[in-house]
């Protein structure tokens, strides 16, 4: 019997209580850095493309909503020839951020993509790149891997020692 | 003739006012069990979301009206108009302010138990004519817990009558102008006021409806506006019940006499709905078995003692 009492004067205390909603439109939610929302694509700090096309991404993704073609340019650098994303599957699980190997593909706390046509919420890559490098900076892909293009040669990256001449005695 | 014309008036004015209230009601517990869960409820549609209610009665009248096949035709309609209609008779019977209610009926009380346990039909041939098994037991539930709630719900007002030796509300009310019946009546008024709860099959004691076990009870099949008619039968019987209690225990439309009667009778009476809103938000359904068995082996015994008491201390004094 003093509970039933207690209980309802309990709830009877709530009237004085802060309310825990964000009045949403006007106030937003606030989303921590790590939030797993829109998805973009990142530019090393060179401002080229970071993504490689390794198809990491579009393999790992559980409801393949990623789809994009490899392609070379005439430096030897491999980037997308399109790649896209159909956010009306996406699920933003972020395993494909977890599966890049250059940091190319992020989620971004970001959730306002909503649209009156189901077609707009297919993003191409103009969509998806931004200018700037994302959640890792100073990291870019073709300056630490051992990958020969064109201006850097086998052992010129960083970290890296240039390659032994077996063909030479010399030390 | 013109007294003709008042009690038209009268007549009119409780029926408008009623109706106005049960959807205003539908926004005001909406907003109160937000407060009393820190959230806001209808906040966005029209000043603090009051259109909220227009926009949900727009959308009701113009859902399909649709009666199932497998239905009861005639009872499945006429049922929701039972709920609505006992609940407006009822009101025929308060006192809102001196010289203002609808009849002055010398067995008033008894007018009023008589409609509600005609209200129970609404339950019960709903749930029947559904011809759905969630709506039998929900009805069935109803038909049970209505009737053995009846008994001691008339029983608790018999404390009122006896100190009062009128069923007449008018002269109850008058009877209270030096004292409110709560005070000797204490007993009687909880006892009445969980009998209501129970008669109004509000929560805690929705065990007719029990979304969580019946998905809507005895109006699973109701749509549209019969469904409508449903809500709006439960939202007058908490206004009814409300504003009995306020007649029978707390002095009517007696107050303080800077603000006229009828603001006395409303305010008390919203208060009494804020209390019903504030039991649903904070009590739990109970189970059905326990429901009955706390009826019976509790608040019978005690209303009758509550009776034997009263007449005792009548006779002796």
């Amino acid at each position: 019997m003093f509970t039933i009492l207690n209980s309802i004067w309990q709830v009877f205390l709530h009237t004085f209580r802060k309310r825990a909603t964000y009045q949403y439109p006007e106030k937003k939610a606030p989303l921590s850095a790590r939030w797993r929302g829109r998805i973009i694509l990142s530019r090393d700090p060179d401002g080229g493309e970071r993504c490689v096309g390794c198809y990491l991404c579009a393999a790992v993704c559980p409801v393949d909503c990623i789809s994009l073609q490899a392609t070379e340019d005439e430096n030897g650098r491999r980037y997308p020839e399109f790649f896209r994303i159909n956010f009306s599957r996406c699920i933003f699980c972020g395993f494909c951020e977890d599966a890049c190997p250059t940091y190319a593909i992020q989620l971004i706390p970001d959730f306002e993509m909503s649209e009156y046509n189901r077609q707009n919420l297919v993003y191409e890559k103009e969509d998806l790149l931004i200018s700037g490098e994302g959640k890792y900076h100073g990291y870019n892909f073709y300056r630490v891997a051992g990958l020969a293009i064109k201006g850097k040669d086998k052992g010129e990256s960083e970290r890296e020692s240039p390659p032994i001449d077996v063909k030479s005695l010399l030390p | 003739m013109s007294e003709t014309l008042y009690y038209i008036i009268v007549v009119f004015g409780v029926v408008t006012l009623m109706m106005t209230i049960a959807p205003g009601l539908i926004w005001f517990e909406r907003r109160l069990l937000a407060l009393w869960q820190d959230r806001y409820g209808p906040n966005r549609v029209g000043p603090f979301g009051l259109m909220q209610v227009l926009a949900d009665m727009i959308k009701i009248f113009f859902k399909e009206d649709w009666i199932p096949p497998f239905a009861d035709k005639k009872v499945f309609v006429l049922a929701p108009a039972i709920v609505v209609v006992t609940a407006l008779m009822s009101f025929a019977i308060v006192p809102f302010a001196p010289g203002i209610s609808v009849s002055n009926l010398n067995i008033g009380l008894l007018f009023f138990l008589g409609m509600s346990s005609l209200g129970a039909y609404s339950v019960v041939l709903g749930g029947w004519a559904s011809n759905n098994k969630y709506s039998l037991l929900g009805s069935l539930r109803a038909a049970a817990q209505m009737l053995s709630y009846e008994v001691f719900m008339g029983l608790s007002l018999m404390g009122v009558v006896m100190l009062t030796g009128s069923f007449n509300m008018n002269d109850i009310v008058l009877a209270q102008k030096n004292r409110w019946f709560i005070i000797p009546q204490f007993i009687g008024f909880v006892i009445f006021m969980i009998a209501g709860l129970a008669e109004t099959h509000r929560l805690p004691f929705d065990i007719p409806e029990a979304e969580s076990e019946l998905i809507a009870g005895y109006h699973s099949e109701y749509s549209g506006m019969k469904f409508g008619m449903f809500f709006v039968g439960e939202y007058l019987g908490i206004t009814l019940i409300s504003s009995l209690i306020v007649t029978l225990f707390f002095g009517g439309w007696f107050g303080p006499s800077f603000l006229p009667p009828v603001v006395w009778f409303f305010l008390k009476t919203f208060i009494f709905v804020s209390l019903f809103i504030l039991l649903r938000a904070s009590l739990p359904r109970p189970r059905y078995d326990q429901l009955l068995s706390y009826g019976w082996k509790l608040l019978l015994p005690l209303s009758l003692l509550n009776l034997l008491i009263t007449g005792a201390i009548i006779l002796s004094g």
